[in-house]
């Protein structure tokens, strides 16, 4: 096993760490450190690949991802919990114990899961297929166990970082146009969310989503 | 390009395409548009019977692939006999209808504009023509949904009656209910056909060419049959009908009744006899025993109606009961290689699908103008018509005997030619058939006495005795309205007299569909004589009957009128009774009480007896004041089986609400647990 390939291992462990931090976090700021952290890995990871697999691409996604996901998506989300003054701390549905356990038990079920691949795939990467399924699941447990509307975002944003270093790890990367429209995608979920919160908090002068339950229709 | 049968059909259908655009033009002048609309219609229904009749004519079958269609799937047009036939049929009601119109639509002028009913009209007749020409799977279903869509807002018409807004919600559940089921059947047919890695089964074309594994091509069939019969109105699938037909406008009532059910027996033709083929001969006696159980609730519903509409709408179900109960018997005698007696009996299925058509369409004009002139449809508020529309009245009176089955009319020919293919069965091969049959003819001469009774009834109460009604200004029907009925009794008239010309005109497609033909023996003796398999079983001389009726009714006529003490009215004998009034009169519902007595047990009766009794007087009882006597007929499906279906749906429905939770995470979560699994299991 070559150097890069030891230095990716340690990136997408280090991404999966983040993910269960985000997990664990009860600080909304903290949680943002960590998805800013976790997008920092992600692109240091990607642009290690596109230069050992000489896919010269992967350099624009790489910076994309520093900027959208390090810089730009942590700022935004920033100036909205300034702005609304959310709480400073998270709400939790399911406590953080057995979050963490239904985290781990998620982890293993995708080196299961992955274990086909890894054994026929000849990629550098193939190591890490397992750690990006991981990272998506735990973004979408993320979104399951949280009240607030602010932390399901974020766990979506880490869902979304899952699904791109899937790309990278599995298959090197995918087009670099579809790269980017994800990218503008995401940028536009962002504003969207934005505007979505004022919103809810102007309905229910809360931004716990459960809030919305009272939307349904009376039996 | 010469012209051809097929250029006269789709024109014919072009121009039932755009005559909705005519109607924007004419807003302003609704009795200039309802006369053009209606002209132009008429002559599209001859171009479409001009069409029809030369393609059976000749036998010819022209295909076509039209530019038009989904991406890779162009749509497919064919004229064969079969639907030359059904072209006839529809084009000849049509054109009839579209005359009558004329008149009829401008009885809605005072009340509403008539804008929708024009559109949807000649979207309907457009939507029924190309269901018979289509020749693929898809363009099929699109042409049946435009035909159910556009007969929907025609039911809709006048939609600020809840109950033309119930009827027309039943009539189109239960289409879609069976355009499902025609969906599925083709589905199978096109699979098996090609498989699923290419479209190419979607033709009928490669449909017809695929021997189908007898399991599935059961699937298919029992699909198609269930799709059908829902159109059809075959029991019980037949609640839409006594719900849709009495709340649309009559022209509309004649053409859905008369013509658009037909197009479901095209259909179960079309996928039984051209795409299936083969298949045994317990098919068939399902066919048969749902024509005998629709025949005959049919007509014992009918009786018990007093909306005339209504009870014209049951007989729907008798007559396609009928239709169905020939198909049947082509069906079974097709599988079991008799060919002659499958001719004949497709005949008779085929001959009454015309027949019916051309004297419900005049039953069902005949009501419009009366329900046009009374301004009700329940017949025990009208009576004595006969003085006041006597047009009208011999019109309906020939429709009733057409559809009673008496010579000379139609309708006796092709019930007659039924018996005669019941009377051949004990050549069948099976002996649980050999005992099936007779029981199944039997039922069949009770229908046919029923139906009679029947429209004794409808007859004897809305055009005999004396009015009923309350008000006095009730007007013969218009010319037009007049014109379009006595087209379709001439018809009548001329099916039931020259049956032999119109047996061997379309025998081409009994040979094309079961391989033998009729013209051999039923035209052997002349154009005089019909006989169906051999001069020692059985012939019928429809001209010399009906010159027989001819002078016996004109001798009557003569020794009555020429006696020197002419016939002349006078004031009605009360039998020394002093005060007698309309509301003595012998009524529809007294009328049908002795088979509402005997076959109770079929309807859901509720009968109400209340005396108010004079209070005070002692022997109140003896002498009350009045009497109220209530009675309600209701059919027994709703109970058994509409019901318990809704209500079933509603239980499925508040369940599955039950997933609504309106907390994100629970979305959330279903969608986790649905990853989750299928990872698990793929």
């Amino acid at each position: 096993m070559n150097i890069a390939a030891q230095i990716n291992s340690i990136l997408a462990a280090l991404v999966l760490l983040t993910a269960f931090g985000l997990l664990v976090q009860r600080r909304i700021y903290g949680l943002l450190h960590l998805f800013a952290w976790q997008g920092l890995f992600l692109s240091i990871s990607t642009g290690l690949v596109g230069y050992v697999a000489r896919q010269h691409h992967l350099y624009i996604s790489s910076i994309l991802t520093l900027a959208l996901k390090v810089i730009v998506l942590p700022y935004i989300l920033h100036t909205l919990i300034v702005r609304l003054k959310i709480h400073k701390e998270v709400e939790t549905v399911v406590n953080i114990p057995t979050t963490m356990l239904m985290g781990i038990a998620l982890v293993i079920f995708s080196y299961h899961l992955t274990a086909p691949i890894r054994e026929l795939s000849t990629l550098v990467t193939r190591s890490t297929i397992a750690v990006a399924l991981a990272t998506v699941m735990l973004g979408l447990l993320m979104m399951i166990t949280r009240r607030h509307a602010v932390t399901q975002i974020i766990g979506f944003l880490a869902m979304e970082n899952g699904l791109f270093f899937a790309a990278t790890s599995a298959t090197y990367g995918m087009p670099l146009v579809v790269e980017l429209g994800v990218g503008l995608d995401i940028l536009i979920a962002a504003f969207i969310f934005g505007i979505f919160f004022f919103h809810i908090r102007e309905t229910f002068d809360s931004l716990d989503v459960e809030q919305m339950a009272r939307l349904k229709e009376e039996e | 390009m010469s012209i051809s049968p097929f250029i006269l059909a789709a024109s014919a259908i072009l121009i039932f395409l755009s005559i909705p655009l005519l109607v924007p033009l004419f807003l302003r002048h609704q009795r200039l548009l309802i006369n053009i609309s209606s002209l132009i219609a008429a002559i599209a229904s001859l171009l479409a019977i001009t069409a029809g009749v030369w393609t059976v004519w000749k036998g010819s079958t022209e295909s076509y692939i039209m530019p038009l269609g989904l991406p890779d799937l162009p749509f497919h047009l064919r004229l064969d006999p079969l639907s030359g036939f059904f072209f006839t049929v529809i084009g000849l009601l049509g054109f009839s209808v579209s005359i009558y119109s004329i008149g009829y639509v401008k009885g809605f002028l005072s009340r509403r504009p008539v804008n929708r009913l024009i559109i949807f009209y000649n979207l309907f007749m457009a939507g029924m023509f190309m269901v018979i020409i289509a020749d693929d799977a898809f363009f099929f279903l699109i042409s049946w949904e435009i035909m159910a869509a556009a007969s929907y807002f025609l039911v809709m018409f006048e939609d600020e009656k809840a109950e033309n807004r119930k009827g027309a919600f039943i009539y189109i559940l239960v289409a879609h209910v069976g355009a499902i089921a025609i969906l599925l059947s083709f589905g199978v047919m096109a699979s098996l056909a090609t498989g699923f890695e290419n479209f190419g089964g979607y033709t009928f074309d490669a449909m017809r060419q695929t021997e189908f594994p007898i399991k599935w091509a059961t699937v298919a069939f029992l699909l198609a049959f269930l799709g059908f019969s829902a159109k059809a109105g075959v029991f019980p699938l037949h609640a839409w009908l006594p719900e849709a037909h009495p709340v649309a406008p009559s022209n509309v009532s004649a053409l859905m009744s008369g013509v658009m059910l037909k197009t479901a027996i095209y259909g179960i033709v079309r996928v039984t006899f051209d795409i299936i083929k083969d298949f045994p001969w317990w098919w068939g006696v399902i066919v048969l025993i749902f024509g005998l159980l629709s025949a005959v609730m049919g007509v014992l519903y009918a009786l018990m109606q007093h909306d005339l509409k209504r009870l014209l709408a049951y007989h729907s179900v008798e007559n396609i009961g009928i239709i169905l109960i020939g198909i049947g018997l082509a069906m079974t005698f097709t599988s079991f290689h008799l060919p002659v007696l499958a001719a004949l009996a497709i005949t008779a299925g085929l001959y009454h699908t015309l027949n019916h058509a051309m004297f419900k369409g005049l039953l069902f004009m005949g009501a419009g103008a009366v329900l046009h002139a009374t301004r009700v449809r329940n017949m025990e508020e009208m009576g004595g018509l006969i003085h006041k529309m006597p047009w009208t009245a011999a019109l309906f009176l020939i429709g009733c005997i057409s559809i009673s089955a008496l010579p000379p009319f139609n309708g006796f020919v092709s019930e007659w030619l039924t018996f005669q293919a019941f009377l051949l069965s004990p050549s069948l091969p099976s002996p649980i058939l050999k005992l099936i049959f007779p029981l199944a003819a039997a039922l069949l001469a009770l229908t046919a006495a029923l139906a009679a009774t029947c429209f004794v009834k409808a007859f004897g109460i809305t055009f005999l005795g004396q009015w009923r009604g309350h008000h006095t200004h009730v007007h013969e029907a218009s010319p037009s309205m007049r014109v379009g009925m006595i087209l379709t009794a001439v018809s009548c008239l001329f099916l039931g007299v020259f049956p032999t010309m119109v047996i061997s005109w379309m025998d081409i497609i009994p040979e094309k569909l079961v391989g033998g033909s009729l013209t051999t023996t039923a035209g052997q003796f002349g154009w005089l004589w019909l006989t169906p398999i051999s001069h020692s079983r059985a012939s019928y001389s429809a001209p010399l009957v009906f010159l027989i009726i001819l002078a016996v009714v004109l001798l009557i006529y003569i020794f009555l009128h020429t006696r020197k003490t002419a016939i002349h009215r006078g004031p009605l004998w009360d039998c020394g009774f002093e005060k007698i009034d309309t509301r003595m009169q012998y009524t529809g519902t007294s009328f049908a009480m002795p088979i509402r007595r005997i076959l109770g047990f079929i309807f859901l009766i509720k009968e109400t007896v209340r005396i108010e009794a004079s209070t005070g007087t002692p022997g109140h009882n003896t002498f009350p004041r009045s009497i109220h006597y209530r009675l309600r007929v209701r059919d027994r499906m709703w109970g058994w089986i509409y019901n318990p279906v809704a209500d079933a749906s509603f239980w499925i429905a508040r369940k599955t609400g039950k997933l609504q939770q309106g907390r994100i995470q629970a979305y959330l979560v279903y969608s986790f647990v649905t990853i989750i699994i299928l990872l698990v299991l793929l």
